[in-house]
């Protein structure tokens, strides 16, 4: 399907343009997850997107879904009584690095420890964009943020593997630059049956690139080819030849765990039948 | 009709039946003294009638997926106190705001902070209506018995779904926590009111009232109306305005929610009030204790009577200013320092004496402290 196409079958044309800078990265992400539902031939209707507090989490607002906004951190936890109360439902949370892992935190490792069937992608740019370039659980060690004036001393979440190991059964990352891979990606995370997750590198060039003289946005998307390899390459790759590159790819992807809301059908099947 | 089936019943246990009379389908929350009954009997009874039920990761966590439960269609409640009341704070404004139909039951302890978690208390009175930011409609209503925590959970779930808002249940730990004889009324005796859905036909607006009209129809995620749902101010459509002609209409109406309907919302009761020259304003078990107290000075010809708001916020201004005028004295019994005595006081001004017995230290009143306290300021 072409570009103009996709937008007019997905996108609420009168919500744009939207409201991010040239260059940010974001709307690189919003067009896989509608390529990826397009290439999965969902019912519109039965797509419930949700999205936290963020210059990221103002996607759902131009997707043709049912679409909720939620509070900061919180999307995963709205998703959860959404998804719990309609099971067949495909529930697709949108969320920051902050809203995802600093507020969201304690919310993304329990919905991934549940195995409940929500699909969340982060948009990650490794900065609080919205409130205007503060450090997030993402940040590099050492980098600049308006609150971290003499650079960031914290150490980074990475957040993929975090969910892998909270108990996410599909956890990927990828970024803009790879947008082909990423609508791949997404695509296996929405088909997958239990938690899974996609993080999205993105580029925030208006805060992030200009704190950290990162260029622009096109160096910054230059940078993402550049530094990041795929797992399956980087086991072929030297110490010296890792130096400074970060690794993307399938984390996990393990189709065999229950499903949480499936299981909860169960009982009530089951209390129904007494 | 048939019998109705007689029970001996906690209060908590009468909140769950009540909401399962009232249609509740989902249930999220997080455990908390005095309030944990509730999730447990909601975690037994739901799944039977083809309900929810979800034990989140902490108290937000627990509104904010009732409040989704609630979006995709199910009516929805979730159950704390005190620590847990706090933490419900920002999503009891989204609620609001987004116009969100949802009980919120909040079994008041002791004390700030952890404070006095196994004992009674009145204290979040005031931050059931100012806890969460901004201007915003609030209903909250405090039942006195088990019996009542029933009905009133099932008052709380209709006016919930009518006008689309969050309801605050506030009893106390006492009538969380005792156990009474209550008749279950049967389903045919109750009246229940489901939230209005969109016609069908017409062009859907999700935030839009027709002339004359306050709550907007709302449909389920899920039933064919793809539409937005945010927690910043929204146009019509539900989507996001800096216009502040639209924000200025929008929040006017949900207050209208409020101040057009004090009537249906108010629910308050008198004892021995029409000749008394001493009014006692107290609600909840206080109120219980109260009413013994009165039966024992007007023993001693003291013409003392109640007022006893069943429905806390909208608060009932106009009964209180009404008796206020005929008694000479007012005295605010409440398990706290003085909460809703600021409202008692707002709206009796000089029309009486007003006069204040508080605690807050976890223990209850007992008669007494009320029959000494009249005495002393007769
Ligand atoms: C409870 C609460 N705390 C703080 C904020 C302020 N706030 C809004 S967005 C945001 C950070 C967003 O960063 P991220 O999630 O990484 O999204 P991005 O804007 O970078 O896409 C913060 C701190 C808020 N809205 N609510
Ligand atoms: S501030 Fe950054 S993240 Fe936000 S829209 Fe601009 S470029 Fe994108
Ligand atoms: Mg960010």
């Amino acid at each position: 399907m072409k570009n103009s196409e996709l937008v007019s079958k997905y996108m609420r044309d009168s919500r744009l343009p939207h409201i991010w800078c040239p260059g940010c990265g974001h709307g690189i992400i919003m067009h896989s997850i509608i390529r990826a539902i397009e290439n999965l031939g969902l019912d519109k209707d039965k797509v419930t997107i949700v999205s936290g507090i963020g210059c990221s989490s103002r996607a759902p607002g131009y997707m043709d879904f049912n679409t909720l906004h939620t509070t900061h951190g919180r999307a995963l936890a709205f998703a959860t009584g959404i998804k719990l109360a309609k099971p067949d439902m495909k529930v697709i949370v949108i969320s920051g690095d902050g809203d995802a892992s600093a507020i969201g935190g304690n919310h993304l490792i329990h919905a991934a420890r549940r195995n409940i069937g929500i699909t969340t992608i982060v948009f990650n740019n490794n900065i609080y964009g919205m409130t205007g370039g503060q450090y997030s659980p993402t940040t590099p060690h050492g980098d600049f943020g308006t609150t971290a004036p003499y650079g960031n001393i914290d150490r980074p979440f990475d957040i993929a593997n975090l969910a892998a190991a909270a108990g996410a059964t599909y956890a990927a990352r990828t970024t803009a630059f790879h947008a082909t891979q990423m609508t791949n990606y997404i695509q296996k995370a929405i088909a997958h049956e239990g938690f899974s997750l996609v993080e999205a590198i993105s580029v925030c060039p208006t805060y992030y690139g200009r704190k950290n003289k990162k260029g622009s946005a096109v160096a910054m998307m230059n940078f993402l080819k550049e530094s990041f390899v795929d797992v399956k390459a980087a086991e072929r790759m030297t110490p010296e030849q890792l130096q400074g590159k970060f690794l993307m790819g399938e984390f996990k992807h393990n189709t065999q765990l229950p499903e949480y809301s499936a299981e909860y059908q169960k009982i009530v099947d089951r209390l129904r039948k007494e | 009709m048939s019998k109705r089936i007689v029970k001996l019943m906690q209060g908590n246990e009468a909140c769950v039946a009540g909401a399962l009379a009232a249609g509740m389908k989902f249930f999220a929350g997080y455990p908390i003294t005095p309030s944990t009954e509730i999730a447990e009997g909601s975690a037994e009874k739901l799944p039977e009638v083809g309900g929810k039920f979800i034990q989140m990761e902490d108290e937000i966590a627990g509104i904010a997926a009732a409040i989704g439960g609630s979006i995709a269609g199910f009516k929805s409640m979730t159950a704390t106190s005190g620590p847990g009341f706090s933490l419900k704070q920002e999503n009891i404004g989204y609620a609001a705001l987004a116009e969100i139909p949802l009980v919120i039951v909040n079994v008041m302890r002791g004390g700030p902070s952890t404070g006095l978690p196994t004992s009674p208390g009145q204290g979040d009175v005031m931050q059931a209506m100012w806890g969460t930011h901004g201007d915003h409609p609030v209903i909250a209503i405090s039942p006195q018995s088990v019996t009542e925590m029933y009905y009133e959970t099932v008052r709380a779930f209709n006016l919930a779904e009518k006008y689309r808002t969050p309801v605050i249940l506030m009893p106390d730990e006492v009538v969380g926590h005792m156990r009474e004889r209550i008749e279950i009324p049967n389903a045919d005796e109750l009246e229940i009111f489901d939230r209005l859905k969109p016609v069908e036909g017409e062009d859907y607006i999700p935030y839009g009232v027709r002339e004359g009209d306050l709550v907007p129809r709302m449909a389920g995620f899920g039933e064919g109306y793809r539409y937005h749902i945010t927690g910043l101010f929204h146009d019509d459509m539900g989507f996001p305005t800096n216009s502040t002609v639209k924000a200025g209409v929008k929040i006017n109406r949900l207050m209208a929610k409020i101040t057009d309907n004090l009537e249906d919302l108010i629910s308050y009761d008198e004892y021995l009030m029409d000749d008394a020259e001493i009014m006692i304003v107290a609600y909840g078990s206080t109120a219980r204790t109260a009413k013994n107290a009165i039966n024992k000075l007007r023993a001693e010809g003291i013409k003392v009577g109640m007022l006893r708001p069943i429905t806390i916020w909208p608060y009932p201004v106009e009964a209180t200013l009404a008796r206020a005028k005929q008694v000479n004295k007012v005295l605010v019994v409440e398990h706290n320092l003085g909460q809703l005595m600021l409202e008692v006081e707002r709206v009796v001004k000089s029309e009486a004496e007003l006069h204040f017995l508080g605690r807050a230290d976890g223990d209850v009143f007992v008669p007494s402290d009320i029959v000494k306290k009249v005495k002393e300021v007769l």
